[in-house]
């Protein structure tokens, strides 16, 4: 069977500097995979890289089997990435509910199964999301990429920088979309937290992915080793 | 509560300028009602760029250009028409026509045309280059219009008679100014419309930032060329109805000092605000009477105003009414 998203030997740079030097990654149908690291490791890069919001330099990009690494990003959200970008950055301007409504694509995804998902949205459907605190704005981004109707869904540091107990709102939602079968590629600071959703891990060092493999397996010397706990 | 009273100042600005004309007429002044009939006219101008600028942050300084255009084909088609010739004779043979019901389709067709031709090649460009851009097809074209001797040259294409309209005498001031009006009122329900279509919130998604929307499946240049188009074609129309005001047209509607005005009543009356262009016009179009009556400066005073408004208000004149920013400013 051939992987969801499969990233081999992928590398890119900022302008001149190389910020990744070689990332494998390969996530099945339905599996949530968490992609760790300690700070500027290459997370958010990869990330970036997948849905060519930074185009990479090498190597292969396929989701779904298709060479993604030279569409446009666009393109790769209609294919069904579907990116929860760190900074949650929703459209500040626009009410919960056009927020929504505006990058909607038609699916099992809809207006009402996301407030669903997240009651407060409902709540707060007319008001603009720059007025809503962080975890609603979170929610929101959440909301916005599921309206898109992704087959894999990226969260990029999703809780951070939240309250404890909104922290736990976020995610129970995400066990919820685990549940619910969606695929998701997911990086975040809270180690206990991922790995008790994810199914596997990808472990980043410099760019370069040095360690994958099924959450269990993911020993105490390897957290030491590379993320630091 | 803001937009609850945004909607009865709105209201009030539109049925306060039927009411205005339908006064005027009872008193026999059709200047006034001409006055109204710019009002409309220019609202409608404004309301085309206002969808650009306004909602999707393409601050065009060509809109002339469709404006100019829109003028033009009026202008092209009634005086063909009136000297019974034929337009062009290949590939098909075209005549003139001064029915107001043949010469809309066709204007606003072609100015969505020029506006799609512009918007390809100025629209892989943004910021002070986009202005440029956009200003320089603009003036391309009037100088153009200038060097066409064939329609006037820089004299202009007088059209003698107003393009016609079925059970209406166009002639008489409110009967034309009644198509003006409800083409206002088309005009904003369509945009109206379009802001709140997914297609219109994708596109204030655009403006407040491009990478966002290319995350979410939004191609953003596909999203602001066809609002760039429809802008165009409503510009258009305006520049249609301004030609039957005037009966003449002249390459100065190609001007640079036409995009500015119309970016005028935008930012007056109050940037991605629905009714701000209506607004924007009535003010510019009073002031023009009342301080133009008294110095010819008075642009001068525009000129403060304008200042004022951008530095202070930015919501414009409907920001001032309402008392609060709206949703877009």
């Amino acid at each position: 069977m051939n992987p969801l998203l499969s990233l081999k030997d992928v590398t890119a740079f900022y302008g001149v500097s190389q910020a990744l030097f070689g990332v494998n990654i390969t996530l099945n149908q339905g599996e949530v995979v968490a992609l760790m690291g300690r700070n500027g490791m290459g997370k958010t890069t990869t990330i970036h890289t997948i849905c060519r919001l930074l185009p990479h330099s090498d190597g292969i990009i396929t989701f779904k089997g298709t060479d993604i690494s030279t569409l446009p990003s666009y393109k790769i959200a209609q294919m069904g990435v579907g990116l929860v970008p760190e900074g949650r950055r929703c459209f500040p301007n626009l009410t919960v509910k056009e927020n929504l409504i505006a990058t909607a694509r038609k699916g099992e995804w809809e207006l009402m199964s996301v407030i669903d998902l997240f009651p407060r949205l409902g709540e707060r459907e007319g008001q603009f999301a720059n007025t809503l605190s962080g975890g609603e704005q979170q929610m929101l981004a959440i909301g916005r990429a599921l309206m898109t109707n992704p087959t894999l869904l990226i969260l990029d540091e999703a809780t951070e920088g939240l309250a404890p107990v909104v922290r736990q709102e976020i995610w129970a939602a995400v066990s919820t979309l685990k549940h619910a079968g969606l695929s998701i590629l997911i990086v975040d600071k809270s180690l206990k937290e991922l790995l008790r959703i994810a199914d596997k891990c990808v472990l980043l060092e410099k760019g370069e992915s040095v360690w994958a493999g099924v959450a269990k397996e993911l020993t105490p010397a390897l957290c030491d080793r590379y993320l630091g706990v | 509560m803001t937009l609850t009273r945004e909607t009865a100042i709105n209201a009030v600005l539109f049925v306060g300028l039927l009411i205005a004309a339908l006064i005027a007429y009872l008193l026999d002044e059709p200047f006034i009602i001409t006055m109204a009939t710019k009002v409309a006219i220019f609202s409608i101008a404004g309301i085309g760029l206002n969808l650009a600028l306004g909602y999707g942050g393409l601050v065009s300084f060509g809109h002339a250009a469709f404006f100019g255009f829109g003028g033009y084909v009026a202008g092209i088609l009634a005086n063909h028409a009136l000297n019974n010739t034929l337009v062009f004779s290949w590939p098909i043979e075209m005549a003139g026509t001064n029915s107001m019901l043949m010469i809309w389709p066709v204007a606003i067709f072609l100015s969505a045309l020029v506006a799609l031709l512009i918007g390809v090649l100025s629209l892989r460009t943004s910021g002070v280059y986009f202005i440029m851009i956009t200003l320089a097809f603009a003036q391309m074209i009037y100088y153009f219009a200038i060097s066409w001797p064939a329609y006037g040259g820089e004299d202009g294409l007088p059209t003698y008679i107003r393009n016609s309209f079925p059970g209406l005498n166009t002639l008489n001031p409110i009967e034309f100014f009644l198509i003006c009006f409800v083409w206002l009122g088309v005009s904003l329900m369509l945009c109206s419309a379009i802001v709140h279509s997914r297609f219109g919130l994708a596109l204030q998604g655009t403006r407040q930032n491009e990478q966002r929307v290319t995350s979410v499946g939004i191609d953003p240049f596909r999203v602001k060329l066809v609002a760039f188009v429809i802008s165009g074609g409503i510009t258009g129309l305006a520049g249609t109805l301004y030609t039957d005001l005037n009966r003449f047209v002249s390459p100065s509607v190609f001007s640079w000092q036409t995009s500015g005005e119309i970016m005028v009543f935008v930012i007056l009356g109050g940037v991605a605000r629905l009714f701000g262009p209506l607004a924007g016009a009535a003010l510019f179009i009073t002031m023009e009477f009342t301080l133009g009556g008294m110095t010819e400066h008075w642009q001068l005073w525009l000129g403060l105003l304008l200042l004022f408004v951008v530095l202070y208000t930015p919501g414009g004149l409907i920001g001032v009414l309402t008392s609060g920013r709206g949703k877009d400013v």
